[in-house]
């Protein structure tokens, strides 16, 4: 498998390309490791999501790299420099926080010239970059507002201008988008990405929903309990997760508890704890593999009325099924007792009724076995 | 039919008459005031009219008739072409507002410090203990620790024991004084009196601050010296409001520190209605003049409390 991130604790010097680096960095809180010795490197202009479930340690790492905190263990290095005890206030990273965290005490305007002010570049100066943040976030006309009075996708974009105009190398985002409703929140992530592109800086996004990441992001980076799971671009990430956890917190999948029975260097042979055979294609690291989950995505699966030589096909019955619009999405018992989910998109003869006996069948190459 | 539909329920509910209506608006919420509004009817309002009809017959004594009707009271404290104007009541009148400024400002700059201490920077898990440990003094009566600082301030009191053991240490004599009954032991006991309320609303104020927002100002460059100046300040400017016009207002009109520890030359207003009522003068009717004065400047500052106050901040203290 394409490993695009290779870890060399030996260098010394991080590679001038490299906008941010964390070294073995541990963040204790209370006894409790947030974040336990992982290592990341952010490439400059990428946009670089990290992504997991809540309590994972993606906002400690945030807050790490922006200085808020400091870590236990382990070195933050910007743009190459080690950041030990380098305060917030003389790093060259702007946040967009949480909840904004706008100045209520200060209307639109000056809290995106509050960073220029502290700066204390020219007034004309200020004017200009100020007019272009507005304009940047099209928020020209909302200039004179208060914080109170706009709408918190409003307010999302004057907190994205107050960092942008401070032309940081490394913009942070704490779940930019989290409080936005589901229609903001699509119609944001455009502007974000356009946002990325016209300006060319290194972004830094926390989130947990997967469908941002993977939409958004050139690398992802999924965290686990404190530690790093998987780093790679969306696809190599959906398509080849490393582990059961990946798989499962990026998008749905079927997973498959089993030992391997048998492998000829190409096809490995899987039973399943629950009795089924399936031939499996794919997998990070095919040679050790003993105790296995074999993930499938729902999508990847087929149903059928009748049986397919297509490699592993089992016959049972449409247990629930729900109507999604673009898909239907059926739960099929297996004879054996296993239930899949099963991704089908809404075209004739896709419409099963309930209790229908049907036939699934999938690839080998479309299913993936991973260490236990 | 056994279920009801909406539209049967409504029907069921006719909308209410001019009397239902009348009751709703008026008659239901009167009926809950009505107790404390009698209250305040009878043990404020009543009260306050009767002063200032007092307050406007000049010269008034116990037991006498009126002589007239007219402002001659008021005449007699701010009016100096009147034969009758004693320039000390104005006196008394800036000092008071000198005491309950100066008290305002001392508790301010004290205040401040302690209330950012136990706000942002002390262990989360001693902050509840250390809030009550600073506002402990206020469990016992104001009026025993008037009398604990006079002890205090004695001639032959702790302070000027410590005085003399200083001096005897370094071996320069210090002047060691009598501080009882002076403007500085009236400050230092009103001072004292009233800080803990000046910091329990800083505190509150202080508490309520969002930290992303400490955190942003950081993230946007500023030191934490500006941070301090440019979003600590502003966004606890409601707090610092409330709590100088709450340590101005009771310093104004508090008794028993000018009383305990102040002397011939510290006299308040509240100390002068005392006289008028109580003490050796008798004058009711100037007594009434002096007691609208401080009404009318403590309303005030009441008023501008309401206005540009932290009332929350004030609630939870």
């Amino acid at each position: 498998m394409a490993q695009t991130v290779s870890l060399h604790p030996v260098s010394t010097a991080s590679t001038p390309t490299l906008d941010v680096e964390l070294r073995q960095v541990s963040k204790v809180f209370d006894g409790e490791p947030a974040v336990d010795a992982i290592d990341l490197q952010v490439r400059q202009g990428e946009f670089f999501s990290i992504l997991g479930p809540s309590g994972c340690g993606k906002t400690t790492t945030l807050r790490l790299i922006a200085g808020f905190e400091q870590p236990t263990q382990g070195g933050v290095l910007i743009q190459g420099r080690r950041m030990e005890w380098v305060p917030p206030y003389k790093r060259s990273v702007n946040t967009v926080f949480q909840s904004y965290a706008l100045f209520n005490h200060l209307n639109v305007w000056d809290n995106i010239a509050f960073g220029l002010r502290i700066k204390g570049l020219a007034k004309t100066q200020i004017k200009q970059r100020v007019a272009d943040a507005l304009k940047l976030v099209k928020m020209e006309e909302f200039a004179r507002r208060h914080p109170k009075q706009l709408s918190g996708g409003q307010r999302q974009r004057i907190a994205l201008a107050r960092a942008l105009v401070n032309r940081p190398a490394v913009m942070l985002l704490d779940e930019p988008l989290g409080a936005l409703d589901l229609k903001l929140r699509k119609e944001m992530q455009v502007e974000l990405s356009n946002l990325h592109q016209q300006l060319g800086i290194t972004f830094i996004m926390v989130t947990h929903d997967q469908e941002e990441a993977l939409s958004l992001s050139d690398r992802i980076a999924v965290m686990q309990a404190g530690k790093i799971a998987q780093v790679g671009s969306p696809s190599e990430i959906y398509e080849s997760p490393r582990t059961p956890f990946v798989a499962d917190f990026i998008g749905d999948t079927n997973l498959l508890q089993g030992q391997v029975d048998y492998w000829d260097g190409q096809v490995m042979r899987v039973k399943t704890t629950t009795g089924l055979t399936v031939l499996v294609q794919r997998s990070p690291d095919p040679e050790s593999l003993k105790q296995v989950v074999v993930s499938i995505r729902p999508e990847k699966i087929h149903l059928s009325q009748s049986a397919s030589d297509s490699g592993n096909c089992y016959s049972g019955f449409v247990k629930h099924k729900m109507y999604l619009g673009t898909h239907l999405h059926c739960m099929v018992q297996l004879d054996n007792g296993d239930s899949l989910t099963v991704l089908q998109p809404n075209r004739t003869g896709n419409q099963l009724a309930v209790e229908t006996r049907v036939y699934v069948h999938w690839l080998p190459t479309d299913c993936l076995a991973l260490a236990a | 039919m056994a279920i009801a539909s909406p539209s049967e329920d409504q029907d069921s509910h006719p909308p209410l008459g001019r009397l239902g209506r009348l009751r709703a608006t008026w008659i239901g919420p009167l009926t809950l005031l009505a107790p404390s509004g009698l209250w305040l009817v009878l043990f404020l309002v009543l009260p306050t009219l009767l002063i200032l009809n007092i307050s406007l017959m000049p010269g008034l004594r116990p037991g006498e008739s009126p002589i007239g009707y007219g402002l001659g009271n008021y005449s007699q404290v701010f009016n100096p072409w009147d034969a009758a104007f004693i320039p000390v009541y104005i006196q008394v009148i800036g000092r008071s507002l000198y005491y309950a400024v100066t008290t305002t400002v001392i508790c301010l700059l004290v205040g401040f410090p302690v209330a950012y201490w136990l706000a942002l920077m002390a262990p989360q898990r001693w902050r509840n203990l250390l809030v009550v440990a600073f506002v402990l003094p206020l469990w016992t009566s104001s009026l025993l620790r008037s009398y604990a600082w006079s002890s205090l301030l004695r001639p032959s009191g702790i302070l000027n024991s410590f005085i003399e053991w200083i001096s005897s240490i370094i071996g320069v004599p210090l002047p060691t004084q009598d501080w009882l009954y002076t403007s500085t032991a009236v400050l230092i006991g009103l001072t004292y009196n009233f800080l803990p309320y000046m910091v329990l609303i800083l505190y509150a104020s202080l508490e309520k601050i969002d930290r992303a927002l400490l955190e942003a100002s950081a993230d946007l460059g500023a030191r934490p010296s500006q941070t301090f100046l440019k979003v600590t300040v502003p966004q606890s400017l409601p707090g610092i409001a409330a709590g100088c016009l709450l340590v101005f207002i009771t310093s104004m009109g508090d008794f028993v520190v000018p009383t305990l520890l102040g002397g011939a030359s510290s006299m308040t207003i509240s100390r002068l209605i005392y006289n008028q009522f109580l003490g050796i003068t008798r004058n009711w009717g100037l007594g009434s003049a002096l007691s609208m004065v401080l009404i009318l400047a403590v309303s005030l500052a009441i008023a501008l409390l309401l206005k540009y106050g932290d009332r929350d901040s004030i609630a939870e203290a």
